[in-house]
């Protein structure tokens, strides 16, 4: 190890920072879609007719039974067989990770939800207004505020996570370090640093959750 | 859609036998590596709620480290690193010499990792018990050892059993990520029935029903094992 060569590192940054760039993206679409599905599913789950509530349980428990991988294998075989002509594998990674994160987020808003007093639920309908009214503005509006600690942790878990489209090879961060790290056969010098950038992206981000926590607390 | 359904293929040898096969590595990897895991996690846990500050910080830095780094990195780590890391002779053992290389890579990376999400529930259990019952038990004349192995420890390994369940369940899914180091697990063999029969409908079905039959078992042996060891008059308690 005494050979430890910065200068590959240095040298292939801008594209480890494209391949940072896909993660960042695949994060964010992902968890805009993961969370507005989840939370209909979680919707559906609480107060929707029995055939939805046991759509969204049966939903929710099949994909939290099984791994992610296969996930991005079922979708990456199955999305250019529904659409009828080949996808590029970030489309396929993207509806993957929106319907997976779905089924973790809607339990954490199902907890979020129920969290809500039903006092507050009761004052709502009270002072008039529809139950979908009383959703929008009374109900989802607090069980957030409670859930933001929880939901950043899951972000940061989904961050984590987006590093497995390395087996469809969609240049994610992940990904361009082991491309690095094949082509240049450095592979301790790019796997450790591909370790400590993800080490301090995740870290900073569970500070920040710690932080929360405090703050609502005091 | 244009589809031709197949699925005698998942009958048919060679096939059926890979998917045996696969189910048979994910079982043999997950459980190998939740003994690591409950081993490793319980005494980085513990190590977290003893009085020493040096010994609580160190574990707490185990478990930011192994949390804050993506599972397949650190897989990557123990596969392509550690061995350059280790002693020269050792370092040759396991690269040249060492049987399985894969397995044991992908068993040691899964525990060490799951270890750390063991720790935090049983530095939770353990902190949940309160001061009373351990102020109680150093009252009575134990030592803060026995005061561990009598009170403290037996208490919290029965109120977390649950986190743990959904942590055993974890690593069943998990363990699909030595597939990247080339363990032929049950989904590495329904994407490898995908790539020679082009019937990726039934294969990944196959390996979709497979991994609920192991939640389903492993929520019913966990169910049995929260109600032998639920703590009487506890919420929830028979």
């Amino acid at each position: 190890m005494g050979d430890f060569d910065f200068q590959v590192i240095i040298e292939s940054l801008p594209f480890l920072f494209d391949g940072l760039l896909i993660s960042f993206q695949l994060t964010f679409l992902a968890l805009i879609a993961g969370l507005a599905w989840g939370t209909i599913l979680a919707v559906m789950r609480i107060w929707g007719p029995a055939p939805l509530r046991w759509f969204s349980a049966v939903y929710v428990n099949i994909f939290r039974s099984i791994p992610l991988i296969l996930v991005i294998f079922w979708f990456y075989f199955l999305v250019p067989l529904l659409i009828g002509r080949p996808v590029g594998n970030f489309t396929s990674a993207l509806i993957a990770f929106s319907l997976f994160e779905a089924a973790y987020y809607a339990e954490i808003m199902r907890a979020g939800l129920n969290s809500v007093s039903r006092g507050q639920v009761y004052a709502g309908l009270a002072i008039g207004l529809s139950p979908r009214q009383n959703l929008q503005y009374v109900i989802l509006p607090q069980a957030f505020r409670n859930m933001i600690p929880v939901l950043l942790t899951q972000a940061i878990i989904l961050f984590q996570d987006t590093s497995l489209v390395y087996v469809v090879a969609l240049s994610d961060f992940m990904t361009s370090a082991s491309v690095v790290a094949k082509v240049e056969g450095r592979l301790a010098e790019m796997y450790l640093f591909a370790a400590l950038v993800y080490f301090v992206i995740c870290f900073s981000g569970s500070l920040l959750v710690k932080h929360l926590q405090k703050k609502k607390v005091a | 859609m244009d589809y031709n359904w197949n699925w005698a293929v998942l009958f048919q040898e060679p096939y059926l036998g890979w998917l045996l096969s696969g189910l048979q590595w994910t079982l043999l990897v997950a459980i190998a590596a939740w003994v690591i895991a409950f081993v490793v996690g319980s005494a980085v846990g513990i190590l977290r709620t003893v009085p020493n500050r040096l010994v609580r910080t160190l574990a707490a830095a185990y478990v930011e480290l192994f949390r804050n780094i993506p599972l397949l990195v650190q897989l990557f780590v123990w596969y392509f690193v550690v061995p350059e890391l280790l002693p020269e002779d050792l370092g040759l053992w396991v690269k040249r010499d060492m049987p399985n290389p894969e397995y044991v890579t992908a068993v040691v990376a899964l525990g060490a990792y799951t270890a750390a999400r063991v720790a935090e529930q049983v530095r939770s259990g353990i902190q949940t018990i309160g001061k009373d019952l351990v102020n109680a038990g150093l009252a009575i004349g134990l030592t803060p050892l026995q005061n561990y192995l009598y009170i403290r420890l037996p208490i919290s390994y029965r109120i977390i059993v649950p986190p743990l369940t959904s942590e055993f369940l974890t690593i069943f899914k998990n363990s699909s990520l030595a597939l990247t180091i080339g363990v032929l697990e049950l989904t590495a063999q329904a994407r490898q029935i995908e790539n020679y029969t082009f019937q990726g409908f039934e294969a990944f079905t196959a390996a979709t029903v497979l991994y609920l039959v192991i939640t389903l078992l492993v929520v019913l042996l966990m169910r049995l094992i929260d109600q032998k060891t639920r703590i009487p008059g506890s919420v929830g308690a028979n």
